[in-house]
């Protein structure tokens, strides 16, 4: 499957990526492919450079040398909003909304560019029948209907994580990219996220950073491990499980699923 | 040859006057990430607290306790003010400070009425220094270049060699990190916050007798020092220093140079309408250096921001 | 899906709720001259439209998109500016530029001046912009005196509103045709800001203010969208100072300097940033503060830096911000739980308050004083400043009328949170 020349172009593919940060070297020469549909994890230790993988991936910084192609098209160097425009979205690690808009505001707003307002000030949003039930089917998916009226800013910190998923996969972007989507999550919070992600990002292609091993081996069509800015290995679970490289690197312990 | 020599130290003394405050003003900027909109007002009290103190103690006295005083307002604006909005975001504390600008004006009129004070140079002081053919410099001019010397090498000192100093140095590049330090750091607010408003004493107290002691000279110095810190690159102490000097010597030369829009024009290549006078474009083509001396620094900032938008040695953004 | 059944009547379509508040508000703009007939209140009430346009078009700055300005009077004094220049050109060249239409000319002169300005403000939200906003704003303040040949120099630009023809009829000699020429305009802004707070772009104005990088991972430009609010506010900035030029046919330097932006941001901030109609209630009361209290004493001034500041420390969301904290209490139906405790502190405050501006009266009278002049009147009493008596009262009812407040405090806070409390959160069902 990893070798394999498609006729589609993949998804997202990283060529020779690296980024320093004054004289150390975070990322340091990255390749990786992902096909269209495919759920794709990143796993490492901490400061392996996952965070930063994505966020230049996703235009937050402008890598150092080597190239992102997004459906064959390049967009490294691209600023954030050029990106998303173009089909990637992305969660963060920390909680990122938008804290004093209402909750139904929040996707609204991330539905916006996507449905082809742009910078209209012709339009009168709440007017729009599509949007508000485009709006309303998003908060149904992600369980905060209840909570349309809202300020995000008072949602508990698992609302505020549904909903930064909710805002992420609004503009139906076809790559979705989530950085630790189970960050500081309860057990039974995380078994509703995780059912969440596969539920949204069915049909699309999905990358994410997770430590949650159980998330991982249970959602991950494939799996790469990033050890000090480089990846040691990609494969499918089993693969990845059985790597000498990549057990050496976790000790062997915390691989075990669940 | 003379008369620039005239006009670089007229222009380093309102340089190194500038940068008085610019320096208190980009440590507090550095250290809380809070732009203080007040700290002319800081300058002013400092100059009226001398002027108060010097009718009944001399002029010394005014200067010795007129800037701890400030001072120590200060930190207790930042205590019992500045950290009960900090809560609410860099944009309400901006706001406070600026309401806190206003207060502070309405305060010393209130007190001291709209006159300008009779704070003057003291006896000892009034005299010539020494004379570049023909133009005297006055010793005052002198101390004030001394003062403010001095007092840069005390915080040179203080930043560089004292572990106060290290933590505020640290801040500078790092402010997150010094902000995980953990509980002392309120503390440091207070203490960065105190000196910074006390720098601006100072320069009150020294530019007071000079710039004369009134209700609007807030006003007057504040825009000027914004100004300063915007070109220098908001938070680079370094930056403040030289975009302080920068327009100390741009104002005086402008002031003393009569260089007519004119001769530019003309020597460009253009030919000045038929009546001047009658001409929409009269002004453009009679304004003289002098006349827009005290808004070079303004135009200075716009191109700074359009070409350099960090400013000239600024890295991060605010 | 019942849910979502029940949303499109609610969004779609102009309902009366909507129509309502706007219809009573043209009417009420309608009676105002009928019942204040005077000249002088008729002026008031043109001084406050004019101020309410500039506030909300200084929020859609501040409340939307959390841009601070320090130098927004540029764009209104460049408004006023311009039109009056347009009223001397359509009287010299005799154009057909009715009256009523200038504002229009004010609003794209504020405009073009926001695109210039706006193309390297705008990059950044916060502190920067703050400051470059002052630097520029300072920047033309200056200039004004020196270009004359467009700003007039000390004394301004002036000229005459009945130029050329009548509108329909009218010449705009009156007052109250002025009156009801401001409001109109007044209605068609408020109503257009208004609906720019409904669009799109108006909606992503406070995803930028909220959180800018998050707007850009949503596919916005944070910087294209500050750009645009920004253009928008000078636009309606513009039109202010339009109606300023047509109602006090001079516009100065005054217009635009520093102390008019510090004063736009102080109504709309007392006012109330985070609510449209926050602004509005912010002029409404600053002007009549600047007209009737500076009446009666000369250090109003003083009072207004010193409730700003407490504002800003204590009611960061303005006057709308308290009003809008009692919607809850409202819905819950317990407002009348809060009326005695509020008579038990507000009270006894006010008149601490009340003795504390007496005490700074008498001192400012003291010293302020024509020798021989002793005798001064404060809440109807006179009597003689120099007495130590007065002073000693006044001190007196200060000091016990804030104790008292202080005694009252913690109980009122008590109803407070009593009359807030929810006791069946809603929030059992519909966890993720």
């Amino acid at each position: 499957m990893t070798a394999a020349p498609t006729t589609a172009p993949a998804a997202l593919r990283i060529e020779g990526l690296r980024k320093s940060f004054g004289p150390t070297e975070i990322i340091r020469g990255v390749d990786l492919s992902i096909e269209a549909g495919e759920r794709h994890a990143i796993i490492g230790p901490n400061g392996a450079g996952k965070s930063t993988l994505f966020n230049l991936v996703t235009g937050r910084y402008a890598p150092s040398a080597g190239s992102v192609f997004l459906n064959g098209q390049e967009i490294s160097g691209l600023p954030p909003f050029r990106i998303n425009r173009m089909g990637l979205s992305r969660s963060f690690q920390i909680t990122n909304i938008f804290p004093r808009m209402t909750v139904f505001e929040n996707v609204r707003c991330s539905l916006l560019w996507a449905r082809g307002y742009r910078y209209s000030f012709w339009h009168m949003v709440g007017r729009s029948r599509e949007l508000t039930e485009a709006t309303e089917e998003i908060l149904a998916q992600i369980n905060l209907t209840a909570r349309r009226d809202l300020p995000a800013g008072v949602l508990s910190y698992a609302e505020q994580r549904a909903l930064e998923i909710g805002i992420t996969m609004a503009g139906g972007a076809s790559v979705i990219m989530l950085d630790e989507p189970t960050a500081g999550m309860s057990h039974s919070e995380t078994d509703h996220i995780v059912e969440l992600i596969r539920r949204v990002t069915e049909g699309r292609t999905l990358v994410m950073v997770e430590h949650d091993m159980g998330v991982v081996f249970g959602l991950a069509d494939r799996i790469s491990v990033l050890v000090y800015g480089e990846i040691i290995a990609t494969g499918s679970p089993e693969e990845v499980r059985a790597n000498p490289k990549v057990q050496e690197a976790y000790l062997g312990t915390t691989l075990e699923a669940g | 040859m003379e008369l620039v020599l005239v006009n670089l130290i007229d222009g380093l003394v309102t340089g190194l006057l500038l940068f008085m405050l610019s320096a208190g003003l980009t440590l507090i900027f550095s250290m809380m990430g809070v732009l203080n909109f007040a700290h002319a007002s800081f300058y002013m009290l400092g100059a009226y607290f001398a002027y108060q103190i010097s009718v009944y103690m001399g002029f010394w006295m005014g200067l010795l306790i007129a800037p701890p005083l400030v001072g120590v307002l200060g930190a207790l604006v930042e205590r019992y003010g500045l950290r009960k909005v900090h809560q609410y975001g860099h944009v309400p504390e901006l706001i406070f400070t600026f309401g806190l600008a206003l207060l502070i004006e309405e305060v010393v009129q209130f007190v001291w009425g709209r006159d300008t004070m009779p704070y003057d140079i003291p006896e000892i002081l009034r005299f010539t220094a020494f004379s570049i053919s023909g133009y005297a410099i006055p010793a005052y001019k002198i101390f004030m270049i001394f003062t403010s010397v001095a007092i840069f090498v005390v915080l040179l000192w203080v930043l560089t060699r004292t572990r106060v100093g290290m933590i505020i140095q640290a801040a500078l590049s790092h402010p997150q990190t010094v902000e995980a330090l953990g509980h002392n750091v309120p503390l440091v607010f207070m203490g960065v916050f105190g000196v910074g408003t006390a720098l601006a004493g100072v320069a009150g107290v020294i530019a007071g007798p000079v710039l004369s002691t009134f209700p609007g000279m807030a006003v007057v110095l504040g825009s000027i020092v914004f100004v300063t810190i915007v070109i220098g690159g908001l938070g680079s102490l370094w930056g403040a220093l030289v975009a302080s000097l920068l327009i100390g010597w741009l104002t005086t030369f402008a002031k003393a140079y009569n260089i007519r829009a004119a001769d530019i024009l003309t020597s460009l290549g253009l030919t000045p309408p038929a009546n001047v006078e009658e001409s929409i474009w009269r002004d453009i083509w009679t304004v003289t250096s002098p006349q827009i001396a005290d808004i070079l620094p303004y135009i200075l900032m716009v191109l700074i921001l359009v070409f350099r938008p960090h400013g000239l040695f600024g890295k991060r953004d605010a | 899906m019942s849910e979502i059944a029940r949303i499109p009547g609610r969004n779609a379509g102009l309902t009366p709720g909507m129509v309502l508040p706007w219809a009573l508000a043209a009417l009420f703009l309608a009676v105002m001259p009928l019942i204040f007939a005077s000249n002088s209140a008729i002026t008031i009430m043109n001084q406050m439209a004019i101020t309410i346009i500039f506030a909300l078009a200084y929020n859609m700055l501040l409340g939307q998109g959390g841009m601070l300005s320090f130098g927004h009077a540029i764009f209104m004094g460049m408004g006023g500016f311009m039109s009056v220049h347009i009223m001397n050109w359509v009287e010299r060249y005799e154009l057909p530029l009715p009256l009523p239409l200038l504002p229009v000319f004010g609003g794209l002169s504020g405009l073009a001046l926001a695109i210039v300005v706006g193309s390297f403000s705008t990059r950044k939200a916060g502190t920067v912009f703050a400051m470059i906003s002052l630097g520029v704003g300072e920047l033309v303040a200056a200039s004004s005196v020196i270009i004359v040949a467009f700003f007039g120099g000390e004394e301004g630009v002036s000229g005459d509103r009945t130029y050329g023809l009548p509108f329909f009829g009218i010449e705009f000699l009156r007052q109250i045709e002025v009156y009801y020429l401001t409001a109109a305009w007044l209605l068609i802004s408020a109503l257009l800001m208004y609906l720019w707070s409904r669009t799109p772009l108006g909606r992503m104005a406070n995803a930028v203010r909220d959180n800018p990088e998050r707007a850009e991972f949503v596919g916005y430009s944070a910087r294209w969208v500050r750009f645009h609010s920004f253009c928008a506010s000078g636009f309606f900035a513009g039109i202010a100072g339009g109606l300023f030029a047509i109602n006090y046919e001079i516009v100065t330097e005054e217009n635009l300097n520093l102390a008019q932006s510090g004063a736009i941001l102080l109504i709309t901030f007392l006012g109330g940033a985070g609510f449209f109609f926050g602004p509005i209630i912010g002029a409404v009361l600053f002007t009549l503060l600047q007209t009737v209290l500076s009446l009666h004493t000369d250090i109003w001034q003083l009072y207004l830096g010193a409730l700003f500041v407490m504002t800003v420390m204590y009611f960061p969301g303005g006057l709308a911000g308290v009003l809008m904290m009692h919607v809850v209490p409202a819905r819950l139906g317990r407002l009348h739980m809060l009326v005695m405790p509020y008579l038990r502190t507000l009270l006894p405050a006010a008149i601490g308050i009340a003795g504390l501006a007496g005490v700074l009266e008498i001192i400012f009278h003291r010293r302020n004083m024509a020798t021989g002049d002793e005798e001064m009147t404060l809440f109807w009493i006179t009597f003689d400043s120099t007495s130590p008596w007065p002073l000693a009262i006044a001190l007196g009812v200060a000091a016990i009328g804030i104790w008292i407040a202080r005694r009252t405090a913690p109980a009122l806070r008590e109803a407070w949170e009593a009359a807030n409390r929810i006791d069946l959160p809603p929030s059992s069902e519909g966890r993720p």
